[in-house]
């Protein structure tokens, strides 16, 4: 090999070398900003999904604060146990058994509606029907979910309060019946897809040994199916409970702003929900003793449902537990 | 050989059942029949008020002048601000939950939070939305207050809708892109999200829908009835087409109740197209890809 040769060769190593190093760098700096990416990438969904926990945190906190200054004001004892509630008149109570006992009328009354009209519908969708009925009634009831709860408070006034005082003249037009008849339609959609959902998962062989036993097409649905989807199907009924609870348009525009401790449907009623409404479309203003009564009022509607809803969780865990 | 008690026995199960299934079938037939009542009656109160004058006109205190102008523009308003703000977070938070947590307490933790959340009243989140947005932040009764607190409301619903659709995606497709060089954020935003778009889009469409039809939280976040312009910010007051709806039926006027189901057909319509988007959606789209 010549001199020059070798000096040709040893450059454009020196080059190669070089261009190497070079790319190899800008692969690293590729490399450490592509992972900074990530990093920023991660951080950032974290923050999303850390946002559904500042608000749980948020509404415990919100509530609690405002609700601490009332009970400053009113003892949690009287609060608990007086049975008037009039925030806004001369002389003031704020017992909250009237709301509460309104709102229990409306879950207690619905779920006469909701209860059976929905388990029999999920039993017949599930293991009576035929699928191509059950494809034609399914949507019927996805759009009974969607139909907001204003338009049922509407049908309520226009329809079925009407309807009630037909068959009952001695009832008002504001009424805890066509509350209660209006809500128990709202619920049924809920009752009829979960109560489904449980019944379906039973599997197969749990009827076919039944069959193979002897048993008819009923004993198989009550003494087997029924009882097997039990805790799915209970599960659905404390749903529709919570849900009526937490219902407001409705039963604000059929059930009247009366906070009455009774249990007489005909009359005009008021629940929680439906005196935070009518607090809210006053002008009550903010800081004052009525106004902090609907954070109270909120804490006791979120903690009533929470529970309930825990407690349906739980009983949906049973059941996956189950056939799963 | 069947002794006389015996078949009169069987006769008697056989009623019962009989008598079950019919109970069974009326249940069904009384679901979609009220639902047909329901329908029927809107459209036979509202259908003789509906009209472009109708859309066009501001609230009124004369129902023949009445219209739901103010209303379709500040459900305008709220639905995409709402948009806008839950679907960011809404699916954020879903990945989070499914492509990037570990396996934990804390990914538990989260879950079981959201569906509770998804089980809270949502005049609850009214509540949380007066306390929190219209006071602490100091945005008063404004259209951004109304949209934050529907997108806290229709967060739990976008985020399950979400993970359901992340989950049907299969495991073969994450591994293969991973197994291509492709990093984690690259194997979702490139693979994972576009399998799942169908079903993601499905759950966004049916969250805003729910949004749509709201009106306690907005009741108390503090929306008024009677906006006599159009908001030109997000900082104006508002109403929106349940409010005015509300508004309507809880007057005693018959002809207002007659306006109401005007405005009831109008919404009704909205959803019923914004449901058939989603199904359309979830059928079209969702076909193509097969695992």
């Amino acid at each position: 090999m010549k001199r020059y040769e070798t000096d040709i060769v040893r450059s454009v190593a020196t080059l190669v070398s070089v261009q190497i190093q070079t790319m190899s760098n800008r692969f690293q700096r590729a490399v450490s900003t592509r992972r900074a990416f990530e990093k920023l990438i991660h951080a950032s969904l974290f923050v999303c999904a850390g946002i559904s926990v500042v608000t749980t945190v948020s509404i415990v906190v919100v509530l609690l604060m405002e609700s601490l200054q009332f009970f400053f004001h009113v003892s949690v004892f009287r609060f608990l146990t007086e049975t008037r509630w009039t925030p806004l008149l001369r002389p003031q109570h704020f017992g909250i058994l009237p709301l509460f006992s309104g709102t229990m009328l409306i879950a207690a009354g619905s779920s006469f509606l909701s209860v059976p009209v929905g388990l029999g519908t999920a039993v017949y969708l599930s293991e009576y029907s035929r699928p191509r009925v059950r494809e034609i009634v399914k949507p019927f009831v996805e759009v009974l979910a969607g139909i907001p709860s204003v338009v049922y408070g509407y049908f309520a006034v226009v329809t079925v309060s009407p309807f009630v005082r037909m068959l009952f003249p001695s009832a008002g037009p504001f009424n805890a019946a066509s509350a209660c008849i209006v809500v128990g339609i709202m619920t049924l959609p809920m009752v009829i897809s979960l109560s489904e959902d449980a019944l379906r998962a039973v599997p197969q062989s749990l009827r076919q040994g039944a069959y193979a036993l002897g048993a008819t097409k009923y004993d198989v649905t009550v003494q087997v199916v029924i009882p097997a989807a039990m805790s799915g199907i209970v599960a659905s009924f404390l749903l529709a409970i919570s849900r009526a609870i937490g219902e407001t348009m409705a039963v604000t525009l059929a059930a009247g702003a009366t906070p009455n401790l009774t249990l007489n449907p005909l009359e005009s009623i008021q629940t929680m929900t439906a005196y935070i409404i009518q607090i809210s479309l006053g002008d009550t203003p903010a800081g004052t003793v009525e106004y902090r009564t609907i954070f109270a009022v909120g804490l006791a509607l979120f903690m009533a449902t929470l529970l309930i809803n825990l407690l349906a969780h739980w009983f949906l865990k049973q059941m996956r537990e189950r056939y799963e | 050989m069947t002794t006389p008690l015996r078949m009169r026995q069987r006769r008697r199960f056989r009623i019962v059942s009989h008598l079950f299934s019919a109970g069974c079938l009326a249940a069904t037939v009384l679901c979609v029949g009220m639902l047909l009542v329901l329908v029927l009656n809107v459209a036979k109160q509202g259908a003789a008020w509906l009209d472009t004058d109708f859309l066009r006109n501001f609230p009124s205190r004369h129902p023949e002048k009445a219209g739901i102008r103010s209303a379709l523009a500040g459900s305008l308003w709220l639905t995409t601000l709402t948009a806008l703000i839950s679907l960011p977070l809404g699916v954020g938070a879903a990945v989070y939950l499914e492509e990037y947590a570990k396996k934990g307490r804390w990914r538990e933790l989260v879950q079981v939070n959201i569906s509770n959340l998804a089980g809270v009243p949502s005049i609850v989140y009214g509540i949380l939305g007066l306390g929190l947005f219209v006071q602490a932040f100091a945005l008063g009764r404004s259209i951004i207050s109304g949209a934050l607190t529907l997108s806290l409301v229709v967060l739990p619903i976008i985020i399950l809708a979400t993970q359901e659709a992340l989950r049907g995606v299969p495991d073969s497709i994450r591994h293969a892109s991973y197994a291509l060089g492709a990093t984690r954020w690259q194997t979702v935003w490139c693979q994972v999200l576009p399998a799942s778009l169908p079903g993601i889009m499905t759950g966004v469409i049916l969250a805003l829908s729910r949004a749509i039809g709201e009106a306690a939280p907005l009741v108390a976040v503090g929306a008024v009835a009677y906006v006599p312009f159009v908001p030109g910010g997000v900082l104006d007051p508002f109403t929106a087409l349940p409010i005015q709806i509300f508004n309507w039926s809880s007057r005693p006027q018959p002809e207002f109740h007659q306006t109401a189901g005007a405005a009831i057909i109008v919404l009704l319509v909205v959803l019923v197209t914004m449901n058939t988007t989603a199904v359309f959606v979830r059928y079209r789209y969702g076909k193509r890809t097969r695992w």
